[in-house]
């Protein structure tokens, strides 16, 4: 949830309109838990959840094989998960297939987590990841919203953590377009 | 001034710049962040002065709004679903005795089973409590509807109940815009109480009365409420006035002009309807959406004059009665007594299930060529009712439901629904 709300306020720092919202399963640590943001140029009125997204983040890579997550998600949608394997190694290669590569990536958000949070905490970090993958908002933004979010140190710490995912995304990219 | 802000903390926020006294309250999913900002804000000395009571039960959170609103203070609360249901005996005590408290009510579902997703369950079970109750769409109207309730309570001296789904707003991350203390101040002046307990002149407050005179007080009430009806919307207008947003009264339509059908509702479905109208508008269908914003007092006048051209009416209602069916439709038939059209009931949203477009749209479709049955249920999985009245028919000790039907479905835990 943190994840959705961070990415709603870097959108309505940039003067776009940003909706968050979260379902619940049962209220325990570790629980599978599915997270909307809608960004817009106009007011969003829609309640419903989203069902068929034009991005995709995965926090928990362990949860791949147990849910159908990419249940409504177009051909040029974009997938970024957390983890250090590649999709391959992921057993998604095949599923990749129909994707558009420089839209289909991984980051080790847990590992950059850790690096830099010193707990294994990758909202941000996702985030950071996503800003570069999509474009849909700056880095700047996003830091603003951690900004935002926390104070001191630890504002410091994840916005480092983000840009360092950003930067991350960035190279995975270029790789991903000089293979193309 | 505009943020990004969650609906619960948005309103916690909206609540201190009410200048309470008293804060009472019981934490409950999906109440908890309305609550727990407040008892913050009281800690640190934002809001001050007031009381922050962490009582052990709703019962206890309503009885010391009581006691604090009639020794005359502004008091608050804000509770849900079996909370609701837990205090009930001194809700009707706070409407009875005419004491203005303001209560948030982040509506949720009532058990059993136990669920704690949003519908309007526990808001409806209380609809004859004697409180005032209004129904916010999004955020910004949560936080606008509780500076108005202060306002609407204290000048009839009735409590007053702002309804917002839980979750789906309370749990939400939009834009809104906080106004500023002094502009609350302008608009919602000291509580002036119209009873007071006050040792140096003493008074009762809830006296025993017997039948020469109890139906005149329960009369008042009514009366007070009737009083209500002309005072909501004056508020909206002064604050429409003061803050440049319509934002509460006693119902907002949209597209009703020349609509042939009109669908009714309560609350944050209001936007993925106007949605869903939108689009069938574009196909040239004539519909139109109307908003019930205060359910108690229930506006008959207006609703008749918004609806009594249509040839048909959807409630959309996030309530059942056992037994009967539609609640919200039942005072909409109310209201249009001797006009002839198609009304029809349709139960959704219970215990959380999803409203989307798509469904309204199939149902909205429906309702044109009129094949909706006076009572419909939008989105039940019929065939696990079925399998389910299957196992109940083959003989006793079929078992509990609940845990039968999650078995069949497969499901050993909740999930995204």
């Amino acid at each position: 949830m943190t994840a959705a709300e961070l990415l709603s306020v870097a959108a309505f720092e940039e003067g776009r309109h940003a909706h968050a919202f979260p379902t619940f399963g049962s209220e325990r640590t570790g629980a599978p838990v599915t997270s909307f943001c809608r960004i817009d140029e106009s007011p969003i009125r829609s309640r419903e959840p989203i069902s068929a997204p034009d991005a995709l983040i995965v926090q928990d890579p362990t949860l791949l094989h147990q849910v159908d997550l990419f249940a409504g998600l177009g051909d040029d949608g974009y997938v970024l998960i957390n983890s250090s394997r590649s999709f391959d190694e992921l057993g998604l290669g095949e599923f990749a297939g129909r994707f558009r590569p420089e839209r289909l990536l991984t980051v080790p958000a847990t590992e950059i987590a850790r690096e830099h949070l010193g707990r294994p905490l990758p909202n941000t970090v996702l985030l950071g990841g996503f800003s570069s993958l999509t474009g849909a908002v700056s880095i700047e933004s996003v830091a603003k919203a951690i900004r935002d979010k926390f104070g001191g140190p630890v504002a410091d710490a994840n916005v480092v953590a983000a840009e360092n995912a950003h930067e991350y995304v960035q190279r995975e990219r270029a790789e991903a377009a000089a293979h193309a | 001034m505009r943020r990004q802000e969650e609906g619960s903390r948005a309103v916690a926020e909206a609540v201190a710049l009410c200048r309470p006294e008293v804060i009472s309250a019981y934490p409950i999913s999906p109440q908890t962040h309305i609550v727990e900002h407040l008892s913050d804000m009281v800690r640190t000395g934002e809001i001050d002065p007031c009381e922050y009571l962490m009582v052990e039960s709703e019962f206890a959170a309503m009885s010391a709004a009581i006691g604090a609103s009639a020794a005359g203070s502004r008091a608050y609360t804000a509770t849900a679903s079996q909370g609701l249901l837990y205090m009930v005996e001194a809700l009707y005590n706070a409407s009875g005795l005419g004491l203005p408290i303001v209560m948030t009510l982040a509506n949720r579902a009532i058990g059993a089973p136990i669920n704690i997703w949003n519908d309007h369950s526990d808001s409806m079970s209380q609809r004859d409590s004697g409180w005032i109750q209004l129904y916010a769409e999004t955020n910004q109207e949560a936080l606008d509807m509780h500076i108005q309730a202060f306002r609407i309570a204290e000048e009839v001296s009735l409590p007053v109940m702002v309804c917002m789904d839980g979750f789906i707003l309370t749990h939400a991350y939009e834009e809104v815009d906080i106004p500023e203390q002094a502009e609350v101040d302008s608009l919602l002046p000291r509580f002036e109480p119209r009873q007071l307990l006050d040792p140096a002149e003493p008074v009762t407050i809830g006296a025993m009365v017997g039948p020469e005179a109890f139906f005149e007080v329960k009369y008042l009430a009514h009366a007070k409420q009737m009083q209500a009806m002309d005072l909501i919307p004056e508020v909206a207008a002064e604050f429409e006035q003061a803050f440049g947003r319509l934002s509460g009264g006693l119902l907002r339509t949209y597209r009703t002009d020349d609509a042939e059908t009109i669908v009714v509702a309560l609350g944050s479905v209001l936007g993925t309807i106007e949605e869903a109208v939108d689009e069938l508008r574009d196909e040239g269908v004539r519909i139109g959406a109307l908003s019930l914003k205060s359910f108690r007092p229930f506006p008959l006048d207006e609703v008749r004059e918004a609806l009594g051209d249509a040839e048909r009416v959807v409630v959309l209602e996030k309530a059942l009665a056992v037994g009967i069916g539609g609640i919200v439709s039942a005072n909409v038939r109310t209201a249009l007594s001797g006009i002839r059209l198609h009304g029809y009931t349709v139960i959704a949203g219970l215990g959380g299930r999803s409203i989307t477009k798509e469904s309204l749209r199939r149902l909205f479709e429906a309702a044109g060529r009129d094949e909706l049955k006076p009572l419909n249920f939008l989105d039940l999985k019929e065939e696990i009712v079925e399998r389910e009245l299957a196992r109940v028919h083959a003989g006793r000790g079929s078992g509990p439901h609940e845990e039968n039907i999650l078995q069949d479905i497969g499901v050993v835990a909740a999930e995204p629904h």
